[in-house]
């Protein structure tokens, strides 16, 4: 076919309208949730005293740092799925959960009684924090990827990294429900540990499947 | 360089209202920036310059099917040259070699530089023989044989709309094709 010929034919197709790339990812996202929620639900579940921790400001910031995880890089990467885009002016909005945590840790050590630092920091459900956080990111990373597949990413394994991000902050919302490990330290350490993880998994994933 | 560039933003702005025919002069106003871009790359990969028609087809394609993730309060060009740099690398790549593409191959075109001699394209003739027979006629029909979409449909006892869904999927298919290669 003449590149003549492929023009024509791309211009009697100018009236076909793809859908926003926002659109499609929420759309996906929105078909995984379930998937998690259903692994959240069996497997965990919401802690029993869940009334009384909602007094505890701890318990309400780790839902304030997975959100203030999940939310911009949901904008993060449906700015890169511009194929023209960079991290560039973007990559402060991640710094928004680590400040959150850095109040957190300031605002324990301020507190008189406090459980020893070792204490706060190990809690009693790292591992299960380290597994289920990932288990539970892993359905929302592939409707993320398959969502952004719709954009144009140029740079794909960064692209990757970040909806490991936004699908470990979601997935991260859930099990917070559930931990009764509170602590800013031990959010800080394993919650960044089961995040870290995902967002490594997207970024081998992003090559492979954000190519266009 | 400014004012072609912001004609081509105003183009693509036309064409997303729904101007086919403003669509058509861009495709064919940038097709000479991005042949003279891949053959650049090719050259500096130590390729046959002359090979270039397939990758400016290949960057169309993408041009085509990725349209909706340009921001049309923001000017084409960066747009265009991000995905054309894009496809540029990755052909490159698949013919082996390690490259660097500089965002400046495509920024630095005169337009008035002369048309080079090129081998025709083959790969994307070549997939279109692979797609589903359906998607393959209406695509030859209107590609090949210059048929607009109403006489395809005329001629194939289809419906305009279905002639419509088989070109887009036809296209897609293509890209995927090639991509798949």
């Amino acid at each position: 076919m003449e590149t003549d010929q492929l023009i024509s034919t791309l211009a009697a197709d100018n009236a076909h309208r793809a859908r926003p790339v926002g659109s499609v990812l929420t759309l996906s996202l929105l078909l995984a949730a379930p998937v998690s929620i259903v692994i959240f639900l069996t497997e965990l579940g919401v802690r029993p005293d869940v009334m009384t921790a909602m007094r505890n400001p701890f318990f309400d910031l780790k839902f304030a740092v997975t959100l203030a995880l999940a939310i911009p890089a949901i904008a993060i990467s449906l700015h890169l799925s511009r194929p023209e885009a960079s991290l560039r002016g973007w990559a402060w909005l991640l710094l928004i959960p680590v400040g959150l945590l850095v109040a957190g840790i300031g605002g324990e050590m301020m507190m008189p009684q406090r459980p020893p630092m070792m204490t706060r920091l190990v809690g009693r459900n790292a591992w299960n924090c380290l597994t289920s956080i990932p288990l539970m990111a892993l359905p929302l990373l592939v409707a993320a990827l398959l969502g952004l597949r719709h954009g144009a990413p140029t740079r794909p394994a960064v692209a990757g990294a970040i909806a490991g991000l936004l699908s470990a902050g979601l997935a991260a919302t859930l099990y917070a429900s559930h931990c009764t490990d509170d602590s800013p330290l031990f959010v800080a350490t394993w919650y960044t540990i089961a995040a870290a993880l995902v967002a490594a998994i997207g970024a081998l994933a992003g090559p492979r499947v954000l190519r266009f | 360089m400014r004012e072609r560039e912001d004609e081509w933003t105003g183009l693509m702005r036309s064409a997303i209202s729904g101007d086919d025919a403003a669509y058509h002069r861009l495709l064919r106003a940038v097709t000479p920036v991005l042949r003279a871009a891949a053959r650049r790359g090719l050259t500096r990969a130590g390729q046959p310059a002359d090979q270039s028609e397939d990758i400016v087809q290949d960057i169309l394609l993408a041009v085509h099917l990725k349209r909706h993730t340009w921001d049309a309060s923001a000017p084409f060009a960066p747009w265009l040259f991000a995905i054309a740099r894009n496809k540029l690398i990755d052909a490159l790549r698949r013919r082996g070699r390690r490259v660097f593409v500089n965002i400046d191959d495509f920024a630095e075109t005169l337009p008035g530089e002369p048309a080079a001699e090129t081998v025709p394209a083959g790969e994307v003739e070549a997939q279109l023989k692979s797609l589903p027979a359906r998607q393959r006629d209406v695509l030859q029909s209107i590609a090949v044989d210059s048929a607009s979409i109403q006489d395809t449909a005329k001629k194939f006892a289809m419906s305009e709309g279905a002639v419509r869904v088989a070109l887009h999927r036809g296209l897609a298919n293509l890209t995927a094709r090639l991509r798949g290669q």
